[in-house]
């Protein structure tokens, strides 16, 4: 490499810039989460006075942990129906010649870039007609509906790399149609499966406006709605800390997943838009 | 979807196939369908009603009223280009911005997979969680950032420095997602170009500029319509910032007050029509103007 150090040093600058983008933001939360009520006020980055009561008080807080509850069951089962739903519909598409393929391709694109607002009102309708207003499956049916595409197009260019002639070697070897799926195939897909799951569960757990338009109370209303409404436990209290604390909680697995499959996650993001 | 029965050169082995292919599609395009496309059209359906759950007995057709009221709102016009500003600014920044963040991922010589892990981390969090944040950090007396500014301002209550918190917390948010696909549009340029432009005697502000970016244009425009479209539907860092208050709603947000907060599905509805039709025209103008293609046509063509 040429200019050695010099240029060593410049790319350890860009890394810490790029780490401080990432991360200052973040670290601001987490510091807000840790000082104590008096010290809420005092505008300084690092907290003066350290606690762990503001995260006591939220899981004290029943409102906080239905919603927690609510958002990891919604969005295990949305991303469960999701993927497999994803799966067929991928399979198909990376693996079979029919009509109308592209026509399923586009449709999905089209799904994806779909204003959620312009849905909002007519579920609010459809959904209260049909009893499903403020239940887990009125939440869990939009966010199959929007997770589809992400794993329509993650998993099809996955499983166009796969080397499918292993399957026919397998069973010239004398497997059954079922082993060969199951034991040879179905290994070399799963990474790619993982990425579609981590993918959609990020999705659901993310959304907000689904989440506060299709619920009205704690009995669907997913962690993020659920914070937006903290008010304190009393009005005189602030919330600032019970959020700050709440928003850090509802952070934790995102990071997890992210420090965990983070070659997953870029491959799976980038894969369907840029392909050339 | 039947098959001709007709006496087509299609074999057996094909048309089992093809029943395979539309039995293992159907599940996902169906709820695909039912999930979008139905509400569409009720919400088209709605828009022509005077519908207000506050006063059910005076449903009734009106025709195009809804619109009329709509399109002579200077709310709405407000919150139209409000959301126009916000994304035009943002995706401008963000493509910028994310050009460096995907350099500096592409190209680091230090750490490359520490810091492809940590760009993830904005992309990740929950945007309610990143909006909280930066509500606070601008607020008066609470906020580290609210310090550095003049005695007595608050910026979140002001139009102008409010819209700017709301781009810079899109802007955070979403840039990563714009550099991870500009990011697999770099990988597309192949290394022996650039060598040869760099022995040719190019400078590295000319290999950019002549060599990767006219390479990378189709990975820019993608990128560029994903985010154009994602950010017209800006929502959360809005309600939690400023709850679109001080006239810095976007249609979302107003479409969102109407339904929820004022109960009105006949007008709620004229405005998911209206945002409906515009993201459409959007995404026209796109691939009208730019020719880009979706994935799986991408593919047949390589």
């Amino acid at each position: 490499m040429r200019g050695g150090r010099g240029v060593l040093t410049r790319w350890l600058i860009v890394d810490l810039l790029v780490a401080a983008y990432a991360l200052i933001p973040v670290l601001w939360i987490v510091s807000l989460s840790l000082k104590t009520p008096d010290t809420f006020t005092d505008g300084s980055f690092i907290p003066r006075r350290w606690t762990l009561e503001n995260y006591r008080g939220v899981f004290d807080n029943p409102d906080f942990v239905r919603g927690l509850i609510n958002s990891i069951g919604i969005g295990l089962i949305a991303t469960l129906i999701a993927l497999v739903l994803g799966t067929m519909a991928a399979y198909a598409i990376a693996r079979l010649d029919f009509p109308g393929k592209n026509l399923l391709v586009g449709a999905s694109l089209l799904v994806a870039m779909f204003p959620q607002i312009s849905l909002v009102s007519p579920l609010f309708q459809i959904e209260r007609t049909l009893g499903l207003f403020d239940t887990w499956p009125g939440l869990i049916i939009p966010y199959i509906t929007f997770a589809l595409p992400l794993t329509i197009f993650t998993l099809s260019s996955f499983l166009r790399e796969i080397p499918w002639e292993l399957e026919q070697a397998a069973k010239m070897d004398g497997a059954t149609p079922f082993q060969a799926f199951w034991q040879v195939i179905a290994p070399l897909a799963a990474p790619g499966m993982v990425t579609a799951a981590i993918l959609t569960f990020i999705f659901c757990w993310n959304d907000f406006l689904f989440a506060i338009s299709l619920t009205s109370s704690d009995r669907a209303r997913t962690a993020p709605a659920t914070i937006s409404f903290f008010t304190g436990s009393s009005q005189f209290e602030d919330p600032t800390g019970s959020i700050a604390a709440a928003a850090v909680i509802i952070t934790v697995p995102i990071i997890v997943f992210v420090l965990l499959f983070q070659r997953r996650i870029v491959s799976g993001l980038t894969s369907g838009a840029v392909k050339g | 979807m039947s098959l001709p029965r007709e006496r087509r050169p299609i074999s057996d082995e094909k048309a089992a196939e093809r029943r395979l292919a539309l039995w293992l599609c159907a599940p996902a395009a169906l709820v695909m369908l039912v999930v979008t496309a139905w509400p569409i059209l009720y919400a088209v359906l709605l828009s022509l009603q005077r519908y207000d759950l506050r006063f059910p007995d005076e449903r009734g057709w009106v025709g195009l009223a809804n619109y009329g009221a709509v399109l002579t709102d200077r709310f709405w016009w407000n919150a139209f280009f409000v959301t126009v500003f916000i994304t035009a600014v943002s995706v401008a920044i963000e493509l910028v911005l994310g050009m460096l963040l995907a350099l500096a991922m592409y190209r680091t010589l230090i750490a490359r997979g520490a810091i492809r892990t940590l760009v993830l981390i904005p992309y990740g969090i929950v945007t309610v969680v990143a909006a909280y944040g930066w509500k606070y950090a601008w607020t008066p007396g609470t906020g580290w950032l609210a310090g550095l500014l003049p005695e007595g301002a608050a910026p979140l209550t002001e139009r102008p420095s409010a819209l700017a918190i709301i781009i810079l917390a899109e802007v955070w948010k979403t840039t990563p997602f714009m550099a991870l696909l500009l990011m697999a549009g770099l990988a597309l340029v192949p290394e022996d170009l650039l060598k040869a432009a760099s022995l040719d005697g190019a400078s590295p502000w000319q290999r950019f500029f002549h060599v990767t970016l006219p390479l990378m244009k189709p990975a820019i425009l993608v990128a560029l319509l994903f985010r154009t479209l994602d950010a017209f539907r800006i929502f959360d860092n809005i309600y939690i910032l400023t709850g679109g208050a001080t006239g810095t709603g976007s249609v979302s947000v107003i479409a969102y007050r109407n339904l929820i907060g004022g109960l009105n599905l006949g007008i709620g509805s004229t405005m998911s029509v209206l945002i409906f039709l515009t993201v459409a025209i959007i995404s026209f103008l796109f691939i009208k103007a730019f020719g880009i293609s979706s994935p799986g046509t991408q593919e047949a063509k390589r």
